[in-house]
């Protein structure tokens, strides 16, 4: 008790929380259960009281160093020991250690006989025994309702256990006390009433054939707490609660951008692929390449030594790396080197809820940059429209804050793919590609649209998306009066397209030539012309030159004839004289 | 004395009943419950085991490691360690009746 007084003068007005080391608890209990107080945890059967109480001790002793004593009602010693091993709990250990104290208390109304008035007390002076032995600061009684049956007297029972309360609140200890679910109240005998610090409610629910562990924090005197219920999970590694709800809407956006795996899908995103941490939906009918678009990202991601969680619920792991195969896509050689794993369930295998809290633990565990969800739609069938949304919404937020990528495929019923998702959650979703059956000419082709992409100049165009051997390739569809064309239809098309133009090009072709031909046609003739020409002026040349020679040699003689004459040595002009001479001579 | 005649009227039980009687009872600290319980037994087994009893008186504040061997919780508890089967008695044993038939020296009615 004093030590307690010690510890609650630093902090005034508010009391200190005992942290449980349970995952999620602390987190919806702001920090832990009331210290020093009890704590009642009710709950129908097998809905995982006593496993609670039990985590909380040895999680006391292994993370608080806080030793524990755990009362038992119902179960022996060495059945707790031996039920707990599986979980991993070594009780032998921490018993031997003297971290923990297992008590098993046992009533037998038959061996009891009531005479006159008792109380208690040697309960009490049990449980004091028990806590003062190993200086215990945790301790669970498992469950105290036992009493009921032991003792026919409820009046004295009921006082006695409002003095038990008091008691263990006297002696500073932090208690769990366990109650089964009553037909009305919380507890079969309202142990309610005399806990008033902290009741925290367990459920476990079948709905459609599934069962959901479901968490809630009723009462929390003096504290804020999360007042929602939150699924849990008991496994191997023990208790596990989600404290997701929608945790808000302050996360950081990157803008970082990832491929999309496809060259020309990521051209029709700005040439750049998906923003990073943001929310990518692909819905389509059956056997539109949702997958395939799926590992195609997958792939990307890996190639860039990206980690990526798969989350399949349709197909083995196998199986889908075997069908991915077919379209040259190796997703083994991810998983070999680790950076890719694959998480397979059944959507009926638990709940919904149970799925998100497993889906939580496995991308704690692997820390994925990516994670694919395939399909979404299958988890429709566990739950209703309203769960799966508030499911998904709590799931993208959580993978947003921690800027993960995910990648959610989606089925669409029947040839009506529009663009309302089943799930109406498209809300939710940063990018929303919608894969479309196009029928026509006797064939169903697959289109691509993006209708929507937040924060990108996306492309407003349909593509055809084809599925080779050599991964998924988008074609540009034929767009023409005959509408929009895929697949056979665009190949007849194109080979139309293609016949015209070789036509069209044969003509060139033929009219080329011909204008050769005349071209050639016309220098031919231009060449005899200009050899005439050269022949005509050659000869012409040649009579001047002829010409020329003849008169000088007429000047010659002349000029001879004069000196033979004796003539006048008067020059005569060479031209004149020539001429003269000649029209002389003639 | 009437004891002894009625364990007779049993028949074959009356016939295994050994002689010793050893009977134990549990307390909290000298209260006025387990003075009066204890008043209580002395005046019983007077009457009805007259010579053939013992008594030990625990005082589970001074030991307490004894409640969990007999599996005590109530104070205060009286338990028949013989003959067997082990029987256990609470309260302050002022209800005689009962006290006679959980004991088995007297069968009920």
């Amino acid at each position: 008790m004093a030590e307690t007084t010690l510890q609650e003068i630093p902090v005034l007005e508010t009391f200190q929380k005992c942290p449980t080391g349970i995952k999620g608890l602390d987190e919806i209990t702001g920090g832990g259960l009331p210290q020093g107080r009890p704590t009642l945890i009710c709950g129908g059967a097998g809905c995982g009281k006593t496993l609670l109480a039990m985590e909380f001790l040895v999680r006391g002793t292994t993370e608080y160093d806080e030793p524990g004593v755990f009362i038992s009602f119902e179960e022996k010693s060495e059945e707790l020991t031996k039920n707990f091993a599986s979980l991993g709990f070594d009780l032998n250990d921490l018993v031997a250690r003297e971290k923990l104290l297992l008590d098993y208390v046992h009533i037998e109304r038959s061996e009891i006989e009531e005479t006159g008035e008792y109380d208690l007390e040697g309960l009490f002076i049990r449980m004091g025994y028990a806590i003062d032995s190993i200086g215990a600061k945790r301790v669970a009684i498992d469950t105290i309702e036992a009493l009921f049956s032991g003792f026919s007297n409820e009046t004295i029972l009921r006082a006695e256990l409002r003095r038990l309360f008091r008691f263990l609140k006297g002696k500073g200890v932090t208690a769990v006390i366990t109650g089964e679910q009553g037909e009305r109240t919380l507890t079969r005998f309202g142990l309610e009433e005399y806990v008033a610090d902290c009741v925290i409610f367990l459920s476990h629910q079948v709905v459609n054939q599934i069962a959901t562990r479901r968490l809630r924090i009723i009462k929390y005197r003096g504290s804020a707490h999360g007042t929602n219920e939150y699924p849990f999970l008991l496994d191997e590694q023990g208790f596990s609660v989600m404290p997701i709800s929608s945790i808000g809407l302050d996360h950081s956006a990157s803008s970082e951008r990832v491929s999309t795996g496809i060259q020309r899908l990521d051209t029709m995103l700005e040439g750049k692929g998906y923003y990073r941490g943001s929310s990518i939906l692909v819905t389509g009918s059956a056997g539109t390449g949702k997958s395939s678009l799926a590992a195609h990202f997958v792939d990307a991601a890996c190639r860039r030594g990206e980690r990526c969680l798969y989350f399949a619920f349709e197909e083995s792991r196998n199986q889908i790396i075997r069908n991915m195969r077919s379209i040259g896509l190796d997703l083994g050689q991810w998983v070999d080197k680790g950076v890719l794993e694959f998480r397979n369930s059944r959507p009926t295998l638990y709940g919904l809820e149970m799925h998100l809290v497993a889906m939580h633990r496995a991308i704690e565990e692997f820390q994925p940059a990516i994670v694919v969800i395939d399909p979404i739609s299958n988890l429709m069938s566990v739950a209703s429209e309203m769960e799966v949304k508030s499911m998904l919404s709590r799931l993208i937020d959580y993978l947003k804050m921690k800027e993960i990528t995910a990648f959610c495929s989606a089925l669409t019923v029947g040839g009506a793919a529009g663009d309302r998702t089943e799930e109406g959650m498209s809300s939710l979703m940063d990018s929303w590609i919608l894969l479309q059956s196009l029928e026509g000419d006797g064939e169903r082709n697959r289109g691509l649209y993006i209708l929507k992409s937040r924060g990108m100049q996306h492309s407003n165009q349909v593509r055809e998306f084809c599925l080779t051997d050599n991964g998924a390739k988008l074609q540009d569809v034929y767009v023409g009066p005959g509408g929009v064309l895929a697949g056979a239809g665009r190949i007849a098309q194109e080979a139309r397209e293609k016949a015209d133009a070789l036509g069209r090009s044969q003509e060139i072709e033929c009219k080329q030539r011909d204008l050769e031909r005349k071209k050639a046609l016309m220098e031919a003739q231009i060449a005899a012309l200009r050899i005439g020409f050269d022949t005509e002026v050659d000869e012409l040349e040649r009579a001047i030159s002829r010409g020329k020679l003849h008169r000088e040699a007429v000047a010659r003689d002349t000029l001879t004839m004069g000196r033979a004459r004796a003539a006048d040595d008067t020059p005569i002009p060479e031209g004149n004289g020539a001429r003269n001479g000649k029209g002389e001579r003639r | 004395m009437t004891g002894e005649l009625e364990m007779e009227d049993e028949g074959d039980v009356a016939v295994t009943v050994p002689e010793r009687w050893q009977l134990r009872l549990y307390v909290a600290g000298m209260t006025p419950k387990s003075l009066t319980a204890f008043a209580n037994l002395r005046r019983i087994c007077d009457e009805h085991l007259e010579g053939k009893y013992s008594i030990e008186v625990i005082d589970l504040m001074v030991s307490p490691q004894l409640a969990k061997g007999d599996q005590i919780l109530a104070i205060p508890t009286l338990v028949r360690r013989l003959p067997e089967p082990v029987k256990k008695i609470i309260g302050d044993l002022s209800d005689t009746d009962r006290v006679l038939v959980g004991l088995d020296i007297r069968p009920l009615g």
